[in-house]
């Protein structure tokens, strides 16, 4: 049962073929087995999985269960979820048993979902390998001595190892995108404020949106439907009304206009993936799509634009660490300056460290205008670049990183080469618009994803032309050897 | 050298919305050590502020009454620095784009001197928590039950030229915030706290000199002391050759002295910058206009109509008008007494006596309004004196009960009984030879303030119940008498 997707364990609990609790039970079986393997959940919730498993088959057998009743699912550990340890992969949360529920998890558990566990990432969300984890690293199912991409790479390599279903993930510069592309699964990250970010443990609150990963577009249009929505706790997200996700699905893409960014073919791009690329738009042209090469003129200003913004909201939002309330605490300190300095040098791991120096840097009295300033006037016209192509296409596609998966500890002494990983993906953090990466080919056994970026809350649109790829292709259903089921 | 002092106030005022700035938490005073700390509050991992409408329309009331302009667009920002009753590591307030800009106050000091006070604009943001550093042997602890409480600060222009002034100022400005019903004024529970900026610089000279920063200042009598001192400080620094360095002290009440608490090196970067999690506030002009129609009278205009209505004296109209719930009982009083004078006559002086006696605000008041105007109608149709009513008076504030009650039960209705003062007053003169003898001896015209003697005696024999008018009138009549 571990090939079906999430859509066919529905029909399968639909139709009685087995229980929830079976399948969680055979989900917790294979994590215990395989897990070691990848390191891709920091901690299984076996008690209250089978617990909410019993209570989602008693609801579908009184007709009360909804559309993911019973389907097991997992989380990023930086979603608050009450009574289990929260860690956001830190030292400094290692203790952390959050009090509370995340909106999208309480919403998710209110859809009947049964949560197996929380997933490994780079802490705090910081990274593009997961190599920053304090738990240590999670591995790419594909070659284990490849990273699984970040920083939601528990999440990814937990649904391309078939241990989950479906995974919740977070999106702050392509940390749905780029793991879901490094791992070959599907990454969905909606139009900032679609989903609430209420108990989502805060990178940088103005690019942060969570999102679903999953094998398949549909399953991810499944759990969308479940996370998004107003939330009157997040006052970023949108009052907007809610739409059923998976009901443009099936719509056929003759017409459809597709915009290819010269910028995202330049020379760096490694050819294998521009080849799995091209291939794929070349099956939208099958499909009965139509081409044209459009611009975006400021794509090189994005990651500098972006080690900005990101590391500033960081600095701030990671000020609450501080030893006092909760979190980690240095042993013994002397005076309260001593408490800060020790709590937060030994809570947080270097690549956080880093990133609150820059951020901290970068709105200092007197750097503020060139470094912070500027960075948002970047961030406007990147914007405006979108805009004025999604004015002419329906949708801009392009790969979604510029390699494939790299081996574990290639890239972590050189931050610049590792941010660059994020050059297609963060674009549209600093935009606020949605966008999916889908498994659309293979280069040396690893796999390629395709980004597919559309307009402001054209989440339907995406996941339509993601399914009816899907529908055309199979590379979403490919499995990595040493995953078999 | 002559000086002139310069004095800005920066005031922090506690809006009295029942729930918190950012979060649904209670923001009543007193309760039990972080009993009223939400999860947002205590700045758990992944909360989110969500802005409290009403603090907005309270800081618009407060721009409206003000005469200032409203910002239709406003931003949070956050203000970054680590302290342990900051709980978010750092402070959600408003700073390029403050809900309130511009606005001005005038101003009247107790010696007359009158005074425009710019005001360079006031913000909303956030207050923290509580340090507590006693019973806990030498650690600290932490009350975040005040953390989020939402604080208007408004900041003067440097416009004040004395101590007088800035406490006038502050008094003002307590007044319009209390008149609008936007906080509660208690400056004793620090509803009202004043950071004051004073700098000297010789006379004429159009240059500032260099300030200094007096923090957390919680009355307005402390106020005055505090400018007072550190400006003295500061004269004599520079005229025994020293500077004025840029500074935060502070000020001692116990010793009268203002210490440095940091210099300007010290000071932290605060790195302001938009915070992501709050949108802009924006609202039109229909918003503004609704919240000015809802206005109550403003203390400048109830002054004004205190002494065209009432024929109050200016001094009597400022500080009856000052206070709202001052206002709102003496405009009781007077209904009920139908006497202004007289009913400011006691508002501001046995009322106000007892309240300060017993450091009661005139809120809880144990002597109502309608209590002191049925007192007041007994002065006035000659049921008792007036020192008999202040008898009265403090039995009603012990005792409770309306001052009829009280009369009949004490047996204290004035005696106009002419046949019963004369019987007295015979006794008296029978008993006094004395002053008998000395009040004939003295020349008519002095004649008139002996009878003071006479008069306290028969008060005394009737324990103050005599009506004083009826009483002089006999003693004068039954003693020149005896002159002739």
């Amino acid at each position: 049962m571990f090939d079906k997707t999430l859509a066919e364990l529905a029909q399968g609990l639909e139709r009685g073929d087995f229980s929830s609790t079976e399948l969680t039970q055979a989900y917790l079986q294979r994590i215990n087995t395989l897990d070691s393997r990848y390191n891709s959940f920091i901690t299984i919730t076996e008690e209250q999985a089978l617990a909410q498993a019993q209570a989602a088959d008693e609801a579908r057998a009184t007709g009360n269960g909804g559309a993911l009743c019973g389907l097991p699912i997992a989380h990023k550990d930086l979603f608050c979820t009450r009574g289990v340890r929260t860690s956001s992969a830190s030292k400094m949360l290692d203790n952390f048993v959050s009090p509370y529920d995340a909106t999208i998890v309480s919403r998710l558990k209110n859809a009947g979902t049964v949560t197996l566990g929380k997933l490994n990432m780079d802490e705090f969300a910081m990274g593009s390998s997961n190599e920053s984890s304090f738990y240590g690293p999670a591995r790419n199912p594909w070659n284990t001595d490849c990273v699984p991409g970040g920083s939601s790479g528990g999440s990814a390599a937990a649904v391309a190892a078939r241990l989950t279903p479906a995974a919740t993930g977070s999106d702050t510069g392509g940390s749905i995108r780029q793991p879901a592309a490094l791992c070959g699964i599907t990454g969905l990250k909606p139009t900032y404020g679609r989903v609430s970010r209420y108990g989502m443990i805060a990178f940088a609150s103005s690019l942060d949106q969570a999102g679903p990963m999953a094998q398949t577009a549909e399953d991810c249009g499944m759990i969308l439907n479940a996370m998004a929505g107003f939330d009157p706790m997040d006052s970023t997200s949108a009052e907007r009304d809610m739409e059923d996700y998976t009901a443009e699905l099936n719509q056929p893409l003759a017409g459809l206009k597709i915009g290819l960014p010269k910028e995202y073919f330049s020379a760096a791009l490694d050819a294998g993936v521009a080849e799995q690329v091209r291939n794929a738009v070349a099956e939208f042209e099958k499909l009965g799509a139509t081409v044209k090469e459009v611009s975006l003129p400021n794509t090189e200003l994005c990651i500098p634009a972006y080690y900005i913004l990101a590391p500033a909201e960081a600095s701030s939002n990671l000020s609450r660490f501080d030893g006092v309330r909760y979190g980690y605490r240095c042993d013994n300190p002397v005076d309260l300056e001593d408490l800060y300095k020790r709590s937060r040098g030994e809570g947080f791991g270097a690549e956080v460290k880093r990133r609150i120096m820059i951020g901290t840097y970068a709105l200092s009295a007197g750097y503020y205008d060139a470094y912070y300033n500027k960075a948002q006037q970047i961030r406007r016209m990147i914007q405006q670049d979108f805009v004025n192509v999604l004015n002419d296409v329906d949708v801009i596609m392009g790969p979604t990183t510029p390699q494939p998966a790299f081996k574990l500890g290639e890239k972590s002494s050189d931050p610049v080469s590792m941010y660059m990983e994020d050059i297609f993906t963060l674009s549209l953090n600093l935009a606020g618009l949605p966008g999916i990466s889908v498994p659309c080919g293979q280069t040396n056994g690893l796999p390629v994803g395709l980004q597919i970026i559309g307009n402001y809350f054209a989440e339907s649109k995406l996941l339509n032309v993601a399914h009816q790829f899907q529908q055309a292709t199979d590379w979403h259903k490919q499995i990595p050897a040493g995953a078999e089921v | 050298m002559e000086w002139e002092v310069v004095i800005g106030l920066e005031i922090h005022v506690q809006l009295s919305t029942k729930t918190k700035i950012f979060s649904g938490a209670s923001t009543a005073f007193g309760a039990e050590p972080n009993t009223q700390a939400c999860a947002v509050d205590l700045a758990l991992p992944g909360t989110l502020p969500v802005f409290n409408e009403n603090a907005l329309r309270m800081a618009v009331m407060f721009g409206l009454a003000v005469n200032a302009e409203i910002g239709k667009r406003s931003v949070f920002e956050r203000k970054n620095y680590f302290y342990p009753d900051l709980p978010k590591g750092y402070q959600t307030t408003q700073l390029a784009e403050p809900i309130v800009g511009p606005g001005f106050v005038d101003i009247e000091t107790d010696d007359g001197v009158q005074r425009r006070v710019g005001l360079h604009h006031a913000h909303l943001e956030e207050d923290a928590g509580k340090s507590l550093h006693e019973d806990f042997h030498g650690m600290s602890g932490i009350d975040l039950n005040r953390a989020g409480t939402p604080l208007v600060e408004i900041v003067s222009e440097p416009d004040m030229r004395s101590s007088k002034e800035a406490a006038a100022y502050a008094r003002k400005i307590h007044a319009i915030v209390t008149t609008l019903g936007i906080c509660d004024g208690n400056m004793a529970e620090g509803s009202m706290r004043c950071d004051c900026n004073v700098s000297i610089r010789p006379k004429g000279q159009e240059e500032l000199g260099t300030r200094t920063e007096l923090k957390n200042i919680n009355s307005f009598r402390f106020i005055e002391r505090a400018i007072d001192t550190e400006v003295a400080r500061q004269i004599d620094l520079i005229e025994d050759g020293g500077t004025v360095v840029q500074e935060t002290r502070l000020y001692d009440p116990d010793k009268n002295e203002t210490r440095s608490m940091r210099s300007k090196e010290e000071a932290n970067d605060y790195r302001y910058f938009p915070c992501p999690d709050l949108l802009p506030v924006i609202i039109d002009d229909s918003y503004i206009e609704a919240i000015r129609e809802t206005l109550p009278e403003l203390p400048d205009a109830r002054r004004e109509r205190f002494i065209s209505e009432y024929s109050l004296s200016e001094y009597d109209a400022g500080v009856l008008s000052a206070y709202r719930p001052q206002a709102d009982y003496y405009e009781q009083a007077v209904k009920l007494s139908g006497d202004a004078k007289l009913s400011a006559n006691w508002v501001m002086g046995e009322l106000a006596k007892f309240l300060n006696q017993n450091d009661t605000d005139i809120k809880d008041s144990p002597v109502s309004a309608e209590q002191l105007g049925g007192l007041l109608v007994r002065i006035k149709d000659n049921t008792i004196s007036g020192n008999i009513a202040k008898k009265v008076f403090e039995l009603m504030w012990n005792k409770g009960g309306n001052a009829d009650e009280i009369i009949e039960a004490e047996g204290l209705k004035q005696v106009t009984d002419t046949g019963a003062i004369e019987k007295i007053v015979d006794e008296v003169i029978a008993s006094a030879d004395k002053q008998v003898e000395q009040y004939k001896a003295a020349e008519p015209e002095k004649r008139g303030k002996m009878l003071g003697f006479f008069m306290g005696q028969v008060m005394k024999a009737t324990g103050g119940k005599a009506n004083p008018g009826a009483v002089t009138g006999i003693l004068k009549q039954k003693l020149d008498a005896l002159c002739d």
